[in-house]
């Protein structure tokens, strides 16, 4: 792609900028993802350990159970 | 694009498949909103963020490479040839045709459509595992299933050239198995590990109901995930093609709509077979269940899957016949596994898609025994024993299996069960108190303004 639409389009395939790194583009994308997961499990697990900490303990559970779920 | 017949006949395709995926979307809504009615009040926030978040997962997993396996693996690999390099190479993440492209008008709006198919297959997992899997383990099954295993079931049996179809005369037009019966056999495979909810059995292993906390809403989410349902149909089919441009063993120069296997139908039969499957369906499972809201709906999705595979072609009144049998056998069957096995299916997954896609491809073998499986030369005509077969690998060696060994990782890693303590308060309970105190705490400033 050059830098003008004064061009017979049968011509023209690919026009997104940076051709020639997709590679790149692709590991890149994959460590994102696999980076996501990790940061993900690492949140997830806090969060109960948290909700154990704060909310664990069995009268807390129970008054959870009895109260009205609507209420909050 | 040669000519203006077929820069029409491109566009006209690219058209198509788009709206196929905006009708598709639906499938996706009504899956979150059933699942969240179905769940309880106490952990229906993060039910909707465990199915939201699988589609930007299997989003790009399929991009980057579940849609390569499916343009790779068709001859297995192996067993009717070797890796298709060539094809695979221009549905890579780094074709140049995977991307904003004017000279591919087609890859993208077909990639999409297959990749909302991916999104049902987790979808369909995600609902009967609900309010004790954590997100991040079922994260990792939906890419599992959305972005492989489906994917390779699909390049197998799905595909114009692949070797179920060539082998084994394996016809699944519309996915009993490919979808419904990977889906429902893969569910499995987790909730035998997974377990069922605290206090869903009692001592003697006899079911607690666990009512949804909104049935209107199931309800309404399984009448979206219907109206998608139309979408994923249309999909299925390539729209308008030529004969010549099938090379196959067709003759002449009509044009026609084709099915996956690039074998003639048309829209208007499947619009038969898909309306008359779901009323099959819906009338058994009222009479079976004695007019359950839950189940009668349930039927009806379980009458078109059961008519899936064979809807490009059956009578309208079989399709009806085989719906109605697919929803009578899947509500027996489902009660049956439930206290046989103390299996804990929250939604019905299993049943409404694993047992009604089984049992829609074996009827299928029978109903279009004899039926050319593809237009090409060479091809196993459809028959029960490659159905049967086929059946199999889809329930259980694509389904069961890899669910059953990921979820068995993941639980030895303590990855797969939330905390016991944090079931019994519910996934939400942090939330909600905070809502709750947020709620007070502008209250109370309005009062002191009184």
């Amino acid at each position: 792609m050059g830098n003008s639409w004064a061009v017979d389009l049968a011509n023209v395939t690919a026009v997104y900028p940076w051709q020639g790194t997709e590679v790149i583009m692709v590991v890149l994308g994959l460590v994102l993802w696999i980076g996501w997961h990790i940061v993900q499990f690492r949140q997830e697990n806090e969060d109960y350990a948290d909700d154990l900490a704060r909310y664990g303990d069995k009268n807390t559970i129970m008054t959870a159970l009895d109260e009205d779920p609507h209420s909050y | 694009m040669g000519n203006n017949l077929d820069a029409l006949t491109t566009l006209f395709s690219e058209f198509y498949y788009w709206v196929t995926v905006v009708f598709m979307f639906l499938i996706h809504v009504g899956f979150c909103v059933y699942e969240v009615g179905a769940s309880r009040w106490r952990n229906h926030l993060h039910t909707l963020m465990k199915n939201t978040m699988l589609i930007p997962l299997v989003t790009i997993t399929f991009f980057f490479f579940g849609w390569w396996i499916y343009w790779a693996f068709p001859n297995g690999p192996f067993i009717t040839g070797g890796i298709e390099w060539e094809a695979a190479s221009a549905n890579a993440a780094w074709a140049t045709t995977m991307g904003t492209n004017l000279g591919d008008h087609i890859t993208g709006v077909f990639w999409a459509a297959f990749l909302l198919f991916s999104w049902t297959a987790a979808s369909i997992v995600s609902g009967a595992v609900i309010e004790r899997i954590r997100m991040g383990a079922f994260w990792i099954l939906a890419v599992l299933i959305g972005s492989v295993t489906w994917i390779i079931d699909a390049a197998w049996g799905w595909h114009y050239g692949g070797w179920m179809v060539k082998l084994l005369g394996y016809h699944d037009a519309y996915a009993s198995g490919v979808i419904h019966a990977i889906a429902g056999g893969f569910a499995l495979g987790i909730l035998v590990v997974l377990g069922p909810r605290l206090g869903r059995f009692d001592a003697e292993g006899n079911p607690r109901d666990i009512v949804p906390h909104n049935p209107w809403l199931v309800t309404i989410g399984l009448f979206l995930i219907y109206t998608g349902f139309w979408g994923f149909y249309a999909a299925c089919n390539v729209p308008i093609i030529s004969s010549a441009a099938i090379g196959g063993r067709i003759t002449g120069e009509t044009w026609t709509a084709t099915n996956i296997y690039l074998a003639p139908t048309t829209l208007s039969a499947i619009t038969f077979n898909f309306l008359m499957s779901l009323s099959g369906g819906l009338l058994a499972a009222f009479m079976v269940s004695r007019g359950d809201p839950f189940w009668t709906y349930s039927g009806g999705l379980a009458g078109i899957i059961t008519a899936s595979a064979g809807n490009d072609l059956y009578h309208p009144i079989q399709a009806l016949i085989i719906g109605a049998i697919g929803a009578f056998l899947i509500y027996k069957l489902h009660f049956w596994v439930e206290r046989r096995f103390k299996i804990d299916d929250a939604v019905g997954a299993v049943a409404v898609h694993g047992y009604a896609g089984v049992i829609g491809l074996l009827i299928c073998g029978f109903v279009l025994w004899g039926y050319p499986s593809s237009p090409f030369e060479g091809y196993a005509t459809v028959n029960p024993v490659g159905m049967a077969v086929g059946a199999f690998i889809m329930f259980f060696v694509l389904g069961f299996l890899p669910a059953y060994i990921g979820a068995s990782i993941l639980n030895a890693g303590g990855l797969l069960r939330i905390p016991r303590e944090v079931e019994l308060m519910g996934l939400d309970f942090k939330t909600l108190r905070e809502v709750h105190g947020a709620r007070q705490n502008i209250r109370s400033a309005e009062k002191a303004l009184v």
